[in-house]
């Protein structure tokens, strides 16, 4: 089996008629783990909405590809059923549909008619998931996201992450508003997912995640590009050193969206 | 009545049915004066949804049906509504009861369910005592009238003092042909008993223009508890007149409604409970969809009369296509009903442009020493709740299908009965789908 790739090349997005990613880059292959890092404002999350299809967001320029297939000629679900998944910075709230039967229904849905998951199947892999998360049963029970905490919502779009398998991750500051305990435990199950055919590009501006996710590649995104690239040194240095330094080399004076 | 008789049907007609029937003499005098008064009475108005031009006059009254007698000779549809074990069933096809078992027990400890029909003969005077009393008079309009005149169907049940009935008590009634159904439900629980009752509507064969008159009267006395549910499922060509009214004159009794309402045609839908006891509660769910060019109009009145009585009314309706549904809810606290409580909801999913849908949260209060609230709302699909389900690359109509079902949820879990709550979630699926 050929390794998954997602390849963006010179994206350009827009949200209500403003330029936010101007230019963006990248290929995440199976077996790898890439950090986009940068400050607020700087457009990681429209990177990661633009690319699941989020309906506010207007790709006016450039391309993406999943395993060679054109991702912007697909519908949000085929682009999910093509292997790609977003754990969201703001998951939905849907009140009537219990977590269990919504991750049972997507993984159906990522599988053939007739062909569906028995149901002793699921719960044992759902109770197995959630016992690595650390997640209470309840949960199973409780309406998608409902009255959730932001932290359980965290826990529970990695809980997604490890019931659907899906070849290239994309996570969006699935580390804020976590304790540090709760960071190891959402590093664990993503960690449980490490190989050739599982590639990540996780989006943080912390660098406390990555003390548990080893990532091979750093980049800082700055007005809507990554503007600087390398290895986990990065990711320690700018932890380290904040910035700065980098906008002072390349002589950025605003790093937001917006300002050049 | 025969085959040939065109409306409208005369006093003869009416008397000579009534005799036919074996029906007590203050039976047949309501008939007759009451089908007096159909012409010169009018049609009820729904708020907001002109009927005026609806045809509520039957085609064919003669029923023409061959009771089994048995559960084996019951039709698929009615098989496929009661589930496996049966312990209470009443099924009627156009009136005529076609099958009837009640668990022993229960006969036993002196509660009654049977057929209006044999009820009249056998009880009359307790029959005669509630029948179209409070909760429903037949001078209220047209439609009433016609009602008491025609009565062709339905059910008796009687639950004794102190009688806890802990089986649930399922009638399904079947509409076949042009049949013209008028229904009637009597639920009688007397002090501290309590007693489930779940009836479903359905049309069977293929389905030509047809009306339904369904009336349903609950008295619940001191300390009593009657849980109603129902699921209406008539066809497209069935215009439907439905009024289930509970008058709750005891002390701390309870009425809990779980009607869904998944008629094809159009409807008109009344649910009123008139809470007079000190202490008595009223709670009211519903579900309704509206597809293809169905109108229709439901109405949820809870009336307070007695102090610290509680009233809760929840209605969730979905519109499709080119459907029409008006959801009005009345909650009336009367001067002297201190320290009532009276809550409601209706919340209506539009989902397409050409749907109509309106929903109307009515708080008329006349009492000072009350507590009220209501919140009402018209919407479409959260098109971010689509985006998050179809990120897992759940379709988009698969993705509809579960908001629905989940906009729905908080209604039809209530539900009391599992079987029925099943065969209402298959109903909306078949709906929505």
């Amino acid at each position: 089996m050929t390794k998954p790739s997602l390849k963006v090349e010179d994206l350009h997005v827009s949200i209500e008629e403003k330029e936010i990613l101007k230019g963006f880059g990248i290929e995440v292959k199976g077996g790898e783990i890439h950090a986009i890092m940068g400050p607020n404002g700087t457009g990681k999350s429209t990177l990661a909405s633009a690319l699941m299809g989020h309906p506010k967001y207007e790709v006016t320029s450039g391309k993406a590809s999943l395993n060679g297939e054109d991702l912007f000629e697909m519908e949000v679900d085929e682009r999910a059923r093509a292997g790609l998944f977003l754990a969201m910075q703001y998951p939905s709230e849907v009140s009537g549909v219990t977590n269990a039967d919504f991750v049972r229904s997507a993984i159906n849905a990522n599988r053939d008619e007739g062909d569906e998951i028995s149901l002793m199947k699921f719960i044992r892999r759902m109770d197995e998931k959630m016992k690595t998360l650390e997640m209470d049963e309840s949960f199973q029970h409780r309406y998608l996201n409902e009255g959730f905490s932001g932290g359980e919502k965290k826990r529970n779009e990695i809980l997604q992450l490890l019931m659907l398998e899906p070849k290239i991750a994309i996570l969006d500051e699935i580390d804020s508003g976590l304790d540090i305990d709760a960071l190891k435990v959402v590093a664990k199950g993503i960690n449980s997912l490490k190989g050739d055919d599982f590639g990540c590009l996780i989006i943080t501006h912390y660098q406390r995640l990555l003390n548990y996710i080893t990532p091979d590649f750093v980049h800082v995104m700055m007005q809507g590009r990554i503007v600087k690239s390398g290895g986990p040194e990065l990711a320690e240095r700018l932890e380290a050193e904040g910035y700065d330094w980098i906008k002072e080399e390349l002589g950025i004076e605003d790093e937001t969206v917006g300002q050049e | 009545m025969t085959a040939e008789t065109k409306f409208p049907v005369t006093q003869n007609d009416v008397a000579s049915f009534s005799k036919d029937r074996q029906e007590p003499q203050w039976l047949t005098d309501l008939r007759v004066s009451s089908l007096e008064k159909v012409e010169s009475l009018e049609l009820p108005k729904p708020d907001k949804t002109n009927i005026a031009k609806w045809n509520f006059t039957p085609h064919q009254l003669e029923a023409k049906v061959e009771a089994a007698g048995n559960i084996e000779g019951l039709s698929d549809t009615v098989k496929g509504l009661i589930g496996e074990n049966v312990q209470t069933l009443l099924a009627q096809n156009n009136g005529v009861t076609t099958f009837q078992k009640v668990d022993a027990s229960l006969t036993e400890k002196g509660v009654i369910f049977t057929d209006i029909q044999t009820a009249v003969k056998e009880h009359s005077d307790l029959v005669q005592k509630y029948f179209m009393q409070d909760a429903v008079s037949a001078n209220e309009h047209k439609l009433t009238a016609l009602h008491a005149a025609l009565m062709n169907g339905g059910t008796f049940i009687y639950v004794p003092k102190n009688v806890e009935v802990d089986v649930p008590l399922q009638a399904v009634y079947t509409q076949e042909g042009n049949f013209g159904l008028f229904n009637h439900v009597l639920i009688v629980a007397e002090a501290n008993s309590s007693v489930t009752y779940i009836e479903n509507y359905v049309t069977e064969g293929t389905p030509v223009e047809a009306v339904a008159n369904i009336i349903a009267e609950v008295y619940v006395a001191d300390g009593a508890t009657v849980n109603f549910g129902a699921v209406d499922n008539l066809s497209t060509e069935v215009t439907t007149y439905v009024n289930r009214r509970a008058h709750v004159p005891g002390r701390d009794a309870k009425v809990y409604w779980a009607l869904g309402q998944m008629n094809d045609g159009n409807t008109v839908s009344e649910n009123t409970t008139y809470l007079v006891g000190e202490g008595s509660y009223g709670d009211t769910k519903t579900v309704a969809i509206g597809r293809g060019k169905q109108v229709q109009n439901f109405t949820t009145n809870i009336i307070h009369f007695g102090k610290n009585s509680d009233g809760q009314i929840l209605k969730h309706g979905v519109m499709r296509d080119e459907a029409t549904s008006i959801f009005n809810g009345v909650t009336k606290i009367e001067h002297g009903a201190t320290k009532s409580n009276g809550e409601q909801t209706e919340r209506v999913l539009m989902l397409s442009e050409k749907a109509r849908g309106d929903a109307n949260p009515i708080l008329l209060i006349d009492e000072d020493d009350v507590t009220a609230g209501h919140a009402a709302s018209v919407g479409k699909i959260d098109p971010l709740q689509m985006f998050y389900l179809m990120s897992r690359g759940i379709s988009r109509h698969e993705a509809e299908r579960l908001i629905i079902h989940g906009f729905l949820a908080p209604v039809v879990n209530e539900l009391p009965i599992e079987s029925v709550k099943e065969q209402l979630i298959e109903v909306i699926e078949r709906k929505v789908d």
